[in-house]
């Protein structure tokens, strides 16, 4: 194999290095769906994902959809005694802010409502300007931007925490599901097959990414 | 062989493989920017056991108010109750709902004192490390950095309920400073273990590598 990128760029295009233990080791083709792995400790390597950029961005257009639906709608209405209640998340919010516990309702906003709508919204951009062939100048801040941002999202977290009130709360009250929680869990399910696309393969070089299928 | 032996370091935002400075062993405090993305690049991660102590420690006093102040304030007509973690998963425990007992108590409370414990031991695994203990604790460390999130589902279902149950007439729930505390605990551990670096615990290899 010869060096790719050699030409002084200051990075060796050809090799891979392990981020858990540092060992090194030299790239190969691998399939889509396939992983390479670390021979010392296993950790995965590098992988090719089974989807295509542009499967991935009809994924998360759906997600986007599913995203704007779970957060317009409540999640769910209690009844008790005549009296309706009920409340969206972004009410949660507002409710928890209100009632002076400031940094729990900064807290909740952020890892359940900003952080994964920025990171929709941002894997979106990409992944249009991966499909259309085109990188605008803020293709690497913002890929950068969200990875640094995604172990912060906790939307699955989140869809656990709206079954477990849903169950404590029946309860006390006569409960009936909303639209959002059916847009939650299909949030929940669209966001498994996004978190499972190795962002990495972003990174790669333009014309790369085509060429090898 | 290793990255750093071969004067390479690798880029931890697009695992490209950087020229160290110099090309020699490199100082571990001279970033370099990748050539790909733009981030600084480390030979390992910067200051990153007096980083994970620093959050570590944080956490763990935090943990103390996160368990003594109530999460959750019920209030009816006629008498207002508070909870704690603890009381939320005996109030589960004993109106039969054990699994979900067991459920929030796995997240509230073995999950952070598992994190906290685990990489307290993992740093200072890290400073004096064994070969026979890098790929153990190496697994441990993935691990942990894949659990702690779950801990923030106890802060989830206080929000919830605390948004949705407002019949001002006769009840109402509210937060209390408990969940505050909870969830400054639980980033502040994951802090904690995103600045951990589990290269550290393979560096002694780097020098018995070399020499064969």
């Amino acid at each position: 194999m010869t060096p790719v990128a050699a030409e002084g760029d200051g990075t060796e295009a050809d090799l891979a290095a392990c981020p858990e233990c540092d060992e090194l080791h030299v790239r190969r083709a691998v399939r889509p769906g396939e992983r390479a792995r670390c021979t010392r400790c296993g950790t995965t390597l590098y992988r090719r994902p089974r989807r295509r950029p542009d499967h991935m961005l009809a994924i998360v257009t759906a997600a986007l959809i599913a995203f704007v639906v779970a957060n317009t709608f409540p999640i769910l209405v209690l009844r008790a005694q005549g009296i309706l209640s009920e409340a969206t998340l972004l009410g949660s919010v507002a409710a928890l802010w209100t009632e002076g516990q400031e940094p729990a309702a900064v807290l909740v906003f952020l890892t359940a409502w900003l952080f994964p709508l920025f990171d929709l919204l941002a894997l979106f951009v990409l992944l249009l300007s991966v499909t259309t062939g085109r990188r605008p100048a803020l293709y690497a801040p913002l890929l950068r931007a969200l990875q640094a941002v995604r172990p912060w999202g906790m939307i699955e977290v989140l869809m656990l925490g709206v079954l477990v009130s849903l169950i404590k709360l029946s309860r006390m009250a006569d409960v009936v599901p909303g639209v959002a929680l059916w847009a939650f869990i299909a949030l929940t399910v669209l966001l498994a097959a996004i978190l499972s696309y190795d962002l990495r393969v972003l990174w790669r070089p333009v014309p790369h990414q085509e060429a090898a299928r | 062989m290793k990255a750093l032996t071969a004067g390479l370091r690798v880029c931890l935002v697009c695992r490209t493989v950087c020229h160290a400075p110099g090309d020699g062993m490199g100082d571990d405090r001279a970033p370099v920017r990748c050539p790909r993305c733009g981030a600084a690049v480390h030979a390992r991660k910067a200051d990153s056991l007096a980083r994970t102590w620093a959050f570590l420690i944080a956490a763990a006093i935090l943990y103390i108010p996160a368990n003594l102040l109530p999460v959750m304030r019920t209030s009816t007509l006629f008498h207002t109750s508070d909870n704690t973690i603890i009381s939320g998963v005996a109030y589960f425990w004993t109106s039969g709902s054990p699994e979900l007992a067991v459920l929030i108590f796995t997240v509230s409370v073995v999950v952070p004192i598992t994190k906290i414990v685990a990489l307290a031991f993992l740093a200072w695994r890290a400073r004096k490390p064994f070969r026979a203990d890098a790929h153990p604790l190496g697994r441990l460390y993935s691990v942990v950095e894949l659990i702690g999130r779950w801990s923030m589902l106890d802060v989830f279902v206080v929000a919830l309920m605390a948004g949705m149950v407002q019949f001002r007439s006769f009840a109402t729930i509210t937060a209390g400073p408990g969940a505050a505390a909870f969830g400054a605990m639980v980033v502040l551990s994951m802090l904690a273990a995103h600045s951990f670096d589990p290269r550290l615990l393979w560096d002694h290899h780097g020098r018995s590598d070399d020499a064969r």
